[in-house]
């Protein structure tokens, strides 16, 4: 129950701050002081107070775009298991409504999107429903590998497992799953190399340019949407690729914030070194990812 | 109630009731067009309801009943019979048609069509009741009558308007390759016949799989139910039809009538036991197959209802790889897998009859509003139309597998047993491997087709003056349209409701490997989920309560869309339905073929007015029927001259072949 209650509370507050943390790597990379690591909180308490303004050409698909986005990352919060502990909710299967979850939001964010009527938010929500489905297997390989290795068909059980023990084990099977996944994780949170959150060039972005016309608390609740995103895709990946256990449950919660906070300086580091690709390569490593996981499968069920 | 009461009388009653239900239409001397086309709609709904009722009742009860039909054959006496397959296969036959004869009575009004409206009620119950008949059927004879009945009364459906060419091109197909399909049942029965010993059905699970002629059997009940069912590459049908038909035709056609071919498959499936592996990988790889490139093939479609004609071909797709599952499980011995196939693919059947038939109507409301089916001249359409934008809605998120809707949970079922087929070894392991990405995959590429189809057709702006959706549908379109997205709700959010007579239908199929009484709700946590979609609607409630209340609070303004600096956009600016799919069909242009005309705007210092053009063939079709077809004509021409129109000599055909018959009885 506590570290339910835990759970929760990290999914909570924490999310933010990992926006804060790359953007603080991206500025020490820049030579530049930075905004606060609390700055993302800021901007999207400041939000929230803001008033709105909607396009007379929306209906109401425009105003369930985020709230249906926040909703579904909330409850895949809620499936993820975060560092040794279990998830609050765990079933079989609850993989599938993990993956589907986001596929559920990314609906209702690109049919907003649409709702506007505006070239440029439709441009931005072809490109998210071209990539989005073209980084679906990826994350469906890394499915089978992970069940497959612990037997199980539950998230929970799936990721705890991983330890350094399998990862002697299996790991070239690992290893590729870690790059696949990466790759992934970068592309479905609009982070560099796939996307710019920062560029003020709309025809190059993908997710940031489908929320032009959103404004105000809408736009504070897409702002947390995406670091919910973030935190809990990547609370899947660190289960991979820093697979550490002490035993005490307390030790645990705290490896698990500095695994968190790790991979916000790795994505930071990313992003300082590399430049955006050219949206034409964008689909070419995403398929390159898929194969990346494809052989992890193939090198466990052979 | 007397106690020999039994749910079978409900069921033949609605049969006979829905396929009598267009005789009021015959008699125009007496009735007016109008009052005869209502009594027909009460017909057919007192049937629906009956139906349903009885198939419920049979599924509850769980009993398995056979009646002999009073006729003197000379292939023996036939047999019609209730179980529990049947039932469930009942469920979307009287649900759909009940549904599409209330909306047809709005949306093919006698006053609006008086010419053609006597033929399609009347063909329109002919069909209900004999598709219904064809899931009676318990012999080979039997099953073959009822199945020509229904697939000819959809013929005339197809060619309503037969005065157009593209119908009546689209309905001559139909007529062809539904032909072909029968003429494989006509090989299927008597081969089941030489099996079984008898016409009359074999019991479920009694022939040996692994014989020379049951893999015969397999394949031929594959190609002519597959025919019907439009399992790729033989779909080519199914598209044009389906376009063509009048929308709640379509929705019958598609929710209800492809998967009477289903049932034929698995039908014929249940008599079997000792499944070799490949049987399973066939099943599992032909379902992969048309769900992925059907999926792709709606993507670059322009015609709302082309489009959802291809969906259907997807879902038949995940259907197969549901039974594809559940074969391997047969053949690996896993009862678990076995029931998570079957019942996932099962309740795929049901839940795509609903969004399916939910989708065509609601694409039949727009039709009607915008007087076209072209995506790209539509646009705005949820403003003048909110109720069935709602509708649609829920149907589009349906039909992308999405939670908490209905779609989630059979799909849920087909991933589970797959995920449990993969901690396997050998070919067995690897195919179910390769079989959820595949699945993923076809998730993804649904969700950017419907966010497409939802976004241009009813989002944004009108894109033309000529189509602008001005009137919305009728209470008699809207209360079918709004009942089926009630129950893509109800089966999405509480699935336990179904557990049970999913359970019964799926051990009726496999019995030998199910006979371990394994319980379908110890494999898929159905109460668990009908916890979860209760969490995100309450989570999707609460936000938007608090953001109604936070944007009541602050100040709002309207404003036009933001144009990049444009100081007006235009409706001609917005994205269109191709440019939204362009990436996705640039990306598969190696399967999709599309023709594009591209012309070259730069050109010039005075550019003159220019075209953009682009098209999705039916590849299959096009490209590799037609051509060969072609060939084969031009090469047995000769032959044609047999063919010459004067019946006398066919007569004397039949007399040759007669003498001929004899006399080899003598060699």
């Amino acid at each position: 129950m506590t570290n339910s209650i835990i759970h929760i509370f990290l999914a909570i507050l924490m999310p933010p701050l990992l926006i804060g943390v790359i953007g603080k790597t991206k500025a020490l990379f820049a030579g530049r002081t930075g905004a606060p690591f609390l700055q993302p909180y800021y901007d999207i308490i400041r939000l929230l107070h803001k008033g709105s303004v909607f396009s007379s050409t929306t209906t109401w698909i425009f105003r369930a775009g985020p709230i249906v986005a926040l909703a579904s990352t909330s409850i895949a919060a809620l499936l993820i298991p975060f560092g040794a502990h279990p998830s609050p909710i765990s079933f079989q299967g609850d993989m599938i409504l993990y993956a589907y979850l986001f596929a559920l939001g990314r609906f209702f964010t690109m049919a907003a999107a649409l709702d506007t009527g505006s070239s440029f938010e439709g441009m931005g929500s072809a490109r998210e429903a071209a990539y989005s489905c073209l980084a679906e297997p990826t994350l469906f390989f890394a499915l089978i590998t992970l069940s497959r290795l612990s037997g199980s068909y539950s998230l929970s059980p799936m990721l705890i497992n991983i330890s350094f023990g399998i990862w002697l084990n299996a790991g070239a099977a690992l290893l590729m799953l870690v790059g696949g996944m990466f790759i992934v994780l970068l592309a479905e949170n609009c982070r560099i190399p796939f996307d710019d959150p920062n560029t003020h060039l709309e025809l190059t972005m993908i997710h940031e340019v489908m929320v032009l016309d959103h404004s105000g608390p809408a736009l504070g609740i897409i702002h947390y949407a995406a670091s919910l995103k973030l935190f809990v895709l990547g609370a899947f990946f660190v289960h991979i690729a820093l697979p550490y256990a002490t035993g005490n449950p307390y030790l645990d919660w705290g490896l698990f914030i500095i695994s968190m906070l790790e991979l916000a300086v790795v994505i930071g580091v990313v992003e300082s070194v590399m430049a955006r690709l050219r949206l034409i390569r964008v689909p070419q490593l995403l398929v390159a990812a898929t194969i990346l996981a494809a052989f992890s499968t193939l090198l466990v069920i052979r | 109630m007397a106690d020999d009461f039994s749910p079978s009388t409900l069921i033949f009653a609605a049969t006979l009731l829905a396929s009598l239900s267009g005789t009021p239409m015959l008699l125009c001397r007496l009735l007016p067009p109008s009052r005869a086309q209502l009594l027909s709609t009460v017909l057919m709904l007192s049937a629906s309801i009956t139906g349903l009722s009885g198939a419920l009742l049979a599924l509850i009860s769980g009993k398995t009943e056979h009646f002999q039909l009073p006729l003197s054959l000379p292939f023996g006496s036939g047999e019609v019979g209730v179980d529990p397959i049947t039932a469930w296969f009942l469920l979307p036959v009287f649900l759909i048609t009940g549904s599409a004869a209330l909306y047809g009575r709005a949306y093919w009004n006698a006053d609006k069509f008086p010419e053609t409206v006597c033929k399609i009620t009347f063909f329109f119950g002919l069909m209900s009741g004999f598709m219904s008949a064809v899931t009676l059927a318990r012999d080979g004879i039997t099953f073959l009558f009822f199945w020509e009945i229904m697939a000819l009364a959809a013929y005339f459906l197809v060619a309503t308007e037969d005065k157009k060419p593209e119908v009546n091109s689209a309905a001559t197909l139909y007529m062809i390759t539904t032909h072909i399909g029968t003429l494989a049942l006509f090989a299927l029965f008597p081969l089941l016949a030489l099996a079984a010993g008898s016409w009359l059905f074999p019991d479920a699970g009694s022939l040996d799989a692994t014989s020379t002629l049951a893999t015969s059997l397999f394949f031929v009940s594959l190609f002519g139910f597959g025919m019907k069912a439009g399992i790729m590459p033989l779909h080519i049908w199914l598209p044009s039809a389906h376009a063509n038909a009048p929308s709640h035709i379509s929705a019958v056609m598609s929710g209800v009538m492809l998967k009477v071919g289903v049932y034929g498959i698995v039908r014929t499936l249940s008599f079997f036991h000792g499944f070799p592996l490949w049987w399973g990988i066939i099943l599992l790889l032909a379902g992969a197959v048309s769900a992925l490139a059907a999926v792709l093939f709606a993507i670059a479609q322009h015609d709302l209802k082309r489009l959802l004609a291809y969906h259907s071909i997807e879902n038949i797709g995940i259907i197969f790889m549901g039974l594809g599952v559940a074969l391997i499980g047969c053949s690996t011995s896993s009862p678990a897998i076995v029931m998570l196939g079957t019942a996932g693919a099962l309740l795929h059947i049901l839940n795509h009859a609903t969004f399916k038939a939910l989708l065509f109507m609601g694409a039949g409301s727009v039709v009607h509003a915008t007087g076209t089916r072209r995506i790209d001249l539509m646009g705005g359409a949820a403003r003048f139309l909110p109720y069935t934008a709602l509708f649609f809605g829920v149907g589009a998120v349906a039909i992308c597998g999405l939670p908490p809707l209905n779609g989630f949970v059979s799909e849920l079922m087909i991933y589970i047993g797959l995920f449990r087929g993969i901690q396997g070894s050998g070919v067995a392991a690897a195919a179910d491997a390769l079989a959820i990405p595949a699945l993923a995959l076809v998730g993804g590429l649904a969700v950017a087709c419907f966010v497409k189809v939802y976004g241009i057709v009813f989002l944004g702006t009108a894109r033309s003056e000529e189509h602008t959706a001005h009137h919305e549908a009728g209470w008699q379109m809207l209360l079918p349209m709004g009942l089926l997205a009630a129950i893509c709700f109800i089966i999405g959010s509480a699935p336990a409701l179904l557990g049970d007579m999913l359970q019964r239908a799926s051990s009726e199929v496999f019995p030998s490997a199910l006979e371990s009484g394994i319980r379908l709700v110890s494999l898929v946590p159905l109460p668990t989920l009908s916890f979860v979609a209760a969490a995100l609607m309450l989570m999707i409630i609460l936000l938007a309560l608090w953001y109604r209340r936070t944007t009541l609070k602050s100040s709002r303004s309207d404003s036009v869309t933001w144009g990049c600096g444009y100081r007006r956009p235009t409706a001609r600016m917005q994205y269109t339905a191709s440019s939204f799919a362009e990436i996705l069909t640039g990306l598969f242009a190696f399967l999709l073929k599309p023709e594009i005309s591209k012309p070259d705007i730069a050109k010039g210092m005075f550019p003159p007015s220019a075209d953009f053009h682009n098209h999705a063939p039916e590849v299959v079709l096009e490209l590799i029927y037609t051509p060969l077809l072609e060939r084969l004509y031009q090469r047995f021409l000769p032959i044609r001259r047999l063919q010459n129109g004067i019946l006398q000599q066919y007569v004397l055909y039949i007399l040759i072949t007669l003498v001929l018959l004899f006399m080899s009885d003598y060699l």
